[in-house]
């Protein structure tokens, strides 16, 4: 028994099924996949200065696609998985940005809503200046 | 069977806790040269020394002397403590903490930035520096990774050490099982350190991690060397009843009190009194006591019906609540942690229930102030030694500051040992005899004993005869059940008998430890007639001086119950007088 | 007194045995404040003495019983058995090698902590009869967290990109190194740099964050990550950019 050597490590192999083995690994899969439309939207906006600077019939074709339910829903879509990215964003800036104040450290909220009332005011800055009120 | 292969080095450490890294970092320090050999039967991290809470003793305020370190370390100790090693013990203490400070050890501050000490037990002055309620952790992680920038420590982790190798009338290596492979390896060593910590698992409710089964005191034991002092085992006033782990003695420090079922501080009835003022502890009277008064005062309560009754039997309440959630957080954050988890109680809202369970162990491998034992080459440091410093009862806070000194002295005699010339023996016959040995456990059939049965009879022995108060009949009967139990050893059959880490092999090597300690406890213990510090026995309840100012030396026996010889205590400044923990002392 | 019944599903392995792992179920009666290392060691000493498995303290500081536990990497000592409903499923921490039974191989953790350099290279030499380096409460607070790290490696059971890519340095690897890095005695982030700047280092991190979930010691390791990203991006901006800038 003792002659061979009896050490043989197994390693588990890795599959996919670590996405679906506790909420926050689907959390943050959901978090990257908003790449996707974050990146589509900006392809998209990318086009839209093209056909901008092609000319009034050009703009006017980009306009027309920019109405199309299949885009609309598009738009939907990468606005809700824009915010959701925020949001965890933002909430995760205190980890990276710790800032100590005496002994102690500014609260996380405190770090976090700077950056949520900066979002709201650029927000406000931009709609209004977009005429929306 | 395979030949055992083998590693030559000039030092081998066993064990890599507190004072095995200390030593290593002071041989690696003092010579980039020497091949220094770091073996243990855990990964470093995992040494007992994380799990100590309160703090490490050394002199640093003004307001503080040497002589105050002293007088207190040899009152605590009953005066059993060699004066001479506590000179050196106190002299040497404040130095290992700052150079612990200077490896990057995060010490609790004051507000100006120097280094904060807390109240402690026994102790007159404040001296305890401490890093919150995870000293012991930080010390150790602090060691640990200090080690890794010397390429000269080579470390073996998770070997287990079965043998020492003694030829020529020397210590010239050891033999250690590899626990993944199940091979065993030589180490063919000029000097040997033991660091191999304390034995309190042998008894069933103990502060002690698994860890902690007296491998290091039986190595140098079966090689020969006496076993001293090993009656003193330590009870924690303050462990938690359900599981046994440590609530630290900075909890009463920084000022938790302790009731009886009638809510009463009874520490005043036993000689600490008078009762102090809530929150305001004074330092050496009532729960800032010594540790062995205070477990004895719990017994006494407890035959007197006034403990609390819980579901794991009786407890005393650890009353934290007028320390206020502020300074629980700050100063006693894993107390905190510790009590809501495991016992459902939260200190800032509740008393907590606690019970006195085995710590510490005073005795240990005998050695010198040099930390040299009697067999050439063999040096011991830490909780498996007994120098002896801590006496018949150790001070808190004193044990973590024993393994910086200590650990760098075991290491500075064996450098010492090495340059006067000594060479490496053949010890490869003796390995293989280590092998075989194992090798027979291992494939033993047809036994009619089992691992967890024998160790089971073992703790209930223990606790039942060798407790906090023994009596000549109940030791006398514990040593003819030890008797019994290491007959019947032999006759263990293992369930597991494969290689590849089998902890039923480690277990049953790790009781053979158990029960050599164990034996050596008991008959020191009923050979000492008298009572002191942690011994105290109910048939003989007066210290005596003129018998017993002396260390027992266990000296084993391979199948008879060990011999017990005595050596003398060396007495300096201080004459034994009377342990005073009232608050009329001045 | 409370007791329950609980079933324990274990993974199994003995290289001497099995060609691979296979579960094993257990029976224990239970009281009701025990842990599941008390149920292990329960099965060890009266069912099944052949089970391997670290375990020490008991009081969640010496980091060896890390395991899965419900496919949640937890320490054992402080997974309550009143928390779980039906079997508990108890298996290695993931994404190491398994040796035997729960023992995992973690010689590639050991070597990564080396390789940080996770120990002090003073700012300033001091001699010991000096007395002690000054560090103010808050001084002590920047780095103090990062201490707690007991090596359990729960982080590492927790972290998809270190299951995908080995050679990544890991969570508790890099907050150790910030450790370092935050302590005001030390001035060898520049030595640390190359391996927790690497691209095996902080920057194979995405944020996750299940480290600091998982970290039963608060320790954030995923903070200590995104503060040596940003410390790195700032380091590499100025070399190249104001490169007469001697950091």
């Amino acid at each position: 028994m003792a002659e061979k050597l009896s050490r043989r490590p197994y390693l588990r192999p890795v599959t996919s099924e670590w996405i679906f083995r506790h909420p926050r690994y689907l959390r943050y899969m959901v978090r990257e996949f908003s790449c996707l439309f974050i990146g589509g939207w900006t392809l998209l906006m990318v086009w839209g200065l093209k056909q901008l600077s092609e000319g009034p019939a050009a703009w006017a074709v980009f306009l027309e696609v920019l109405k199309a339910p299949e885009i609309i829903v598009f738009h939907v879509l990468a606005l809700a998985f824009a915010v959701y990215h925020s949001i965890t964003w933002f909430n995760l800036t205190p980890k990276a940005l710790p800032l100590q104040i005496g002994d102690g450290f500014m609260p996380d909220a405190v770090i976090a809503g700077a950056h949520f009332a900066a979002w709201a005011a650029v927000s406000l800055a931009v709609l209004y200046l977009a005429g929306a009120f | 069977m395979r030949a055992v292969e083998t590693t030559r080095t000039d030092i081998a450490i066993i064990g890599a806790g507190g004072a095995g890294l200390r030593a290593a970092i002071a041989l690696a320090e003092a010579d980039p040269k020497l091949r220094i050999a770091l073996i243990s039967k855990v990964y470093p991290m995992r040494s007992h020394t994380c799990a100590a809470e309160g703090g490490a003793a050394g002199v640093i305020k003004p307001d503080d002397s040497l002589e105050h370190h002293f007088n207190d370390t040899v009152g605590g100790g009953d005066w059993l403590s060699d004066q001479d090693a506590v000179e050196v013990f106190i002299r040497e203490a404040p130095k290992e903490l700052i150079q612990l400070e200077h490896w990057g050890c995060p010490w609790s501050r004051e507000a100006d930035g120097s280094v904060a000490v807390r109240p402690f037990g026994g102790m007159k002055k404040q001296r305890t520096w401490f890093a919150a309620d995870k000293s012991g952790f930080h010390i150790l992680h602090t060691l640990f990774q200090t080690s890794l920038q010397f390429e000269s420590i080579q470390r073996f982790d998770e070997y287990y050490a079965t043998e020492l190798l003694v030829a020529e009338g020397r210590c010239a290596g050891l033999a250690a099982l590899e626990m993944r492979s199940g091979q065993m390896r030589c180490f063919e060593a000029q000097a040997v350190i033991i660091a191999g910590g304390g034995a309190g698992r042998m008894f069933p409710f103990t502060t002690n991690g698994a860890i902690k089964t007296g491998d290091g005191m039986a190595l140098a034991y079966r090689a020969g060397v006496p076993l001293k002092d090993m009656e003193f085992v330590q009870y924690h006033p303050t462990g938690l009843p359900s599981t046994g782990t440590l609530l630290t003695e900075a909890c009463r420090g920084e000022g938790g009190v302790l009731l009886n079922r009638h809510g009463r501080r009874f520490l005043q009835d036993y000689g600490m009194g008078p009762e102090t003022p809530l929150g305001q502890p004074v330092l050496k009277t009532m729960e800032l006591g010594p540790r062995d008064r205070v477990s004895q005062a719990f017994w006494h309560e407890q035959k007197k019906g006034n403990a609390v009754s819980t579901q794991w039997g009786d407890a005393m309440w650890l009353d934290m609540r007028h320390l206020g959630e502020k300074k629980i957080d700050e100063r006693l954050p894993l107390v905190r942690d510790m009590s809501i988890s495991y016992m459902g109680v939260d200190p800032v809202t509740d008393p907590v229930p606690v019970r006195p369970v085995v710590h510490y162990m005073m005795g240990g491998i005998h050695t010198d102030i040099r930390a040299a034992t009697p067999l050439a080459g063999l040096y011991a440091a830490g909780e498996c030694a007994c120098v002896s410093i801590n006496g018949a009862n150790r001070l808190g806070s004193n044990s973590l500051t024993e393994l910086l000194v200590f650990g760098r002295r075991a290491a500075l005699s064996a450098m010492e040992y090495l340059g006067s010339g000594v060479r490496a023996a053949n010890v490869g016959a003796l390995a293989t005899a280590a092998q075989a040995r194992v090798r027979e456990l291992m494939q033993r059939s047809g036994g009619t004993e089992t691992v967890a049965g024998l160790r089971k009879e073992m703790m209930q022995n223990m606790e039942q005869h060798a407790g906090i108060y023994r009596s000549g009949e109940g030791l006398s009967d514990a040593c003819s059940r030890l008797a019994g139990l290491r007959r019947r050893y032999g006759a263990i059959e293992l369930h597991d008998k494969t290689n590849v880490y089998n902890t039923d092999l480690l277990q049953a090597l790790e009781l053979g430890s158990m029960l050599d300690c164990a034996e050596a406890v008991v008959q020191s213990a009923l050979a000492r007639k008298e009572s002191r510090g942690a011994h105290q026995r109910l048939d003989f309840v007066e210290r005596d001086d003129k018998n017993y100012l002396r260390h027992s030396l266990a000296v084993f026996h391979p199948s008879q119950a060990p011999r017990v010889d005595y050596c003398d205590v060396v007495i300096t400044k201080s004459q034994p007088g009377v342990r005073d923990y009232s608050g009329d002392h001045e | 007194m409370g007791e329950r019944r609980v079933e324990l599903e274990v993974l199994r392995y003995n290289p001497e045995t099995d060609s691979a792992p296979r579960f094993q179920r257990y029976a224990v009666t239970c009281r009701e404040e025990w842990v599941v290392l008390d149920a292990l060691n329960h099965i060890k000493e009266n069912i099944d003495p052949t089970l391997s498995y670290r375990w020490s303290c008991h009081m969640a500081v010496c980091g060896s019983c890390g395991m899965m536990i419900n496919s949640e990497p937890k320490l054992s000592c402080k997974a309550f058995v009143r928390n779980y409903e039906g079997v508990i499923r108890v298996e290695p921490l993931a994404h190491f090698p398994i040796e035997r039974d729960l023992v995992t191989v973690i010689d590639d953790f050991m070597d990564k902590l080396k390789r940080v350099r996770p120990y002090l290279i003073p700012k300033q030499v001091k001699a010991v009869s000096d007395g002690e380096y000054l560090q103010t409460p808050a001084e002590l607070n920047k780095f103090k967290h990062y201490s707690m790290c007991i090596n359990c490696m729960l982080c590492y059971a927790a972290c998809p990109e270190y299951a995908l890519i080995p050679k990544y340095i890991g969570p508790a690897a890099i907050a150790l190194a910030h450790r370092w890095n935050q302590d005001s005695r030390d001035g060898g982030r520049e030595a640390r740099q190359p391996e927790i700047a690497a691209t095996e280092g902080a920057w194979e991190c995405s944020f996750v964050g299940a480290c600091s979930e998982v970290c039963p010691e608060h320790v954030d390791p995923a903070g200590a990550i995104q503060q040596v990203k940003i410390r790195s991006t700032v380091d590499w901006y100025t070399q190249h950019l104001m490169p007469w800038l001697k950091n």
